[in-house]
């Protein structure tokens, strides 16, 4: 059982006018086996949030903390976040030209659980997994996400996550540009890791379309850096009847 | 010996020397046998205003050893090698020395290394030069394949050096060759060498070169595409160390039509005050019609003091080509990358190996020869243990 708590959280990006601050404070815990979707219009800070607990250089905090299992997460460097289970999937993943897919797997899961994997048992384990989201094998000999379309580049993230078996995972906008086949695997996807490692989500996205996939046991809406309304499933259901102008009306007043 | 001292100034009808700003053109650039008709050695002439003239002394004055370069010849298949005068008739036919050092070898060489490929067979050479010590040498290896021959070349380059060469590829029609010259000299080394390819029609050249070690070196290729729908593709991987100066001057000279180029260097520059030099020439003549170019060099800054200097030039003299373009782009990591890496519990110096290996690895997964594969991975695993900046 893991807990990623979140509490009171300021973060600011630097801007050519000095620091601006995108979140003002957030407070928020995610238990293994629980869905958070965190959903918002643009510009919330909902992205801001993801690449906070993932540790990007672009954001300060400068006021709460992340707790994750009692380590002090903010203390830690990108890679200890990771190993210690925290995962995001990136809405936009990074393309390096010639580390194949293969390699950066295995490098990756050598990395996280601290020695290699078992040669056999983890061919076995990426061709699964690759099947499982629809990405033909050869994807292991091309270079990581260049030339992916933006499907295939969120079904790696999804195979990776699948791979390296975080407690925590983060979806930033997994959903953006997906067809519905698309969203379909990468749902289920999600769902199977889910089922198989009592994993935690975080699961943020702008519609409500993917929730139809993937079940949310609570709903946060973010205005303008802050948790503006919370609740369970139905929250997201008015969500999609009534869009988000009741609450930019609201921050705006 | 015989010395030919006339200088060529190729006239270049195209442009209208009353219209254009007085740049000196590739075209017109002068080559000669005789050091008198070349540009003198100074830093202000454009062959040498990037080189550290005071390393290369030995090479662009003085006297040289001009006797055989010692090495050793491994060879499979349908090839053969012998030593000629250097008046022999296969001397000569791929280009002209176009600056001091190259015209000074030619003359001070004795006997010139023939490398001969029948299209009998398939057949590699691998020539191991690693006994070459630190006296001035001057060398001429002539590389002769056959029409519809199959080879692949490779010079193995180790130890200490102070050797000035001249390499002719004639690439013979619908032959498939591949030329390899691999450094991984001392420290002290300077090399410094022209390769002159002359390309007929439908033969297709690979040409690599790999410096992963030395003090100078220059290697400049020259591809002649002479004749209809000859391909030519030069790569270069190179990492240079604290006080390595490595030059590479391409020359693609597309003169025949329907003819294919594709240029790629890229080089990691890991020393602290490391110095890279990169010039591109592509000239598309009159004749090129039907021309697919494309040229990119790109540098990767990994330690304070690093330089590189990247100059692509591009002189079209016909307009209707497929597609001519070219690239060049010098940095330090993106942290973009690191970031992702990192964030899938990589560590920040295995991440940044990660990144200079797959840079590199982009032109070498082109070098189509394993062992050189091989050998070249092995080196970046050293080589990169150290990378932290």
């Amino acid at each position: 059982m893991s807990t990623l708590t979140i509490t009171d959280l300021h973060v600011t990006v630097e801007t050519e006018n000095g620091p601006l601050e995108i979140l003002r404070g957030v407070d928020m815990v995610i238990n293994s086996g629980e869905t958070h979707a965190v959903m918002g219009p643009n510009g919330s800070g909902k992205s801001t949030l993801a690449y906070t607990i993932a540790g990007h250089p672009k954001y300060t905090v400068t006021k709460g903390s992340i707790d994750f299992d009692g380590q002090d997460v903010l203390a830690m460097s990108v890679d200890e976040r990771a190993r210690s289970g925290l995962f995001l999937a990136m809405q936009y993943p990074v393309e390096i030209p010639g580390v194949a897919v293969s390699n950066f797997l295995r490098t990756a899961k050598t990395a996280i659980d601290g020695q290699a994997p078992p040669i056999r048992t983890w061919v076995k384990d990426v061709k699964q997994s690759m099947s499982e989201m629809r990405m033909d094998p050869s994807f292991g000999e091309r270079s990581v996400n260049e030339g992916f379309s933006g499907g295939e580049k969120k079904r790696h993230e999804i195979v990776q996550l699948d791979l390296l078996k975080p407690k925590m995972a983060v979806l930033d906008e997994t959903d953006s540009g997906l067809d519905v086949d698309a969203l379909r695997v990468v749902s289920e996807g999600v769902n199977r890791v889910k089922e198989e490692t009592g994993l935690g989500v975080l699961l943020i996205t702008h519609y409500t379309r993917i929730l139809r996939y993937i079940k949310p046991d609570f709903v946060h809406v973010f205005v303008n850096g802050r948790i503006a309304e919370e609740g369970g499933p139905a929250l997201a259901d008015r969500l999609e009847a009534e869009g988000y102008d009741r609450f930019t009306e609201t921050a705006d007043a | 010996m015989t010395q030919k001292t006339s200088a060529e100034h190729s006239p270049a009808a195209f442009y209208n020397a009353d219209a254009l700003p007085p740049v000196q053109t590739r075209r017109e650039r002068l080559s000669a046998f005789s050091t008198d008709d070349l540009n003198p050695v100074s830093s202000r002439s454009a062959e040498w205003r990037f080189s550290p003239l005071d390393r290369i002394e030995n090479l662009t004055s003085g006297e040289r050893d001009g006797s055989d370069v010692p090495a050793a010849y491994d060879i499979t298949g349908a090839a053969s090698v012998a030593h000629v005068p250097m008046s022999d008739p296969l001397i000569g036919r791929c280009g002209r020395p176009e600056e001091v050092a190259s015209a000074l070898a030619w003359h001070d060489t004795k006997n010139a290394l023939i490398i001969t490929a029948s299209a009998q067979d398939a057949s590699e050479v691998w020539i191991t030069r690693d006994a070459l010590g630190l006296s001035a040498r001057a060398g001429h290896t002539v590389i002769d394949v056959a029409p519809f021959a199959k080879t692949t070349i490779v010079f193995d380059n180790r130890g200490d050096a102070m050797l000035s060469e001249n390499v002719e590829i004639h690439v013979g029609e619908s032959a498939q060759v591949v030329v390899v010259s691999l450094q991984q000299w001392n420290h002290g080394a300077v090399h410094l060498a022209s390769h002159f390819c002359r390309i007929a029609a439908n033969a297709s050249l690979t040409h690599a070169v790999i410096t992963l070690g030395g003090g100078v070196t220059r290697i400049n290729p020259t591809a002649h595409l002479a004749e209809n729908a000859g391909s030519a593709t030069l790569l270069g991987l190179y990492t240079a160390d604290a006080g390595s100066h490595i030059e590479s001057q391409v020359f693609v000279n597309h003169d025949a039509p329907n003819t294919v180029s594709r240029v790629s260097y890229k080089g990691a520059l890991r020393g602290a005050g490391a110095r890279t030099v990169w010039i591109g020439d592509v000239l598309i003549g009159r004749e090129a019609t039907g021309t697919d170019s494309y040229e990119q060099n790109r540098n990767l800054i990994l330690a304070e003091g690093a330089r590189a200097d990247s100059v692509p030039n591009l002189e079209i003299e016909t307009g209707d080509i497929v597609g001519a373009g070219h690239a060049s782009a010098t940095g330090r990591f993106d942290g973009e990358q690191l970031f992702y890496l990192r964030s899938r519990g990589i560590t920040e110096h295995e991440a940044r190996q990660l990144v200079v290996r797959g840079f590199l690895n982009e032109v070498l997964a082109m070098v189509p020869v394993p062992r050189v594969q091989a050998i070249v991975h092995d080196a970046l695993d050293e080589a990169l243990e150290e990378v932290s900046a």
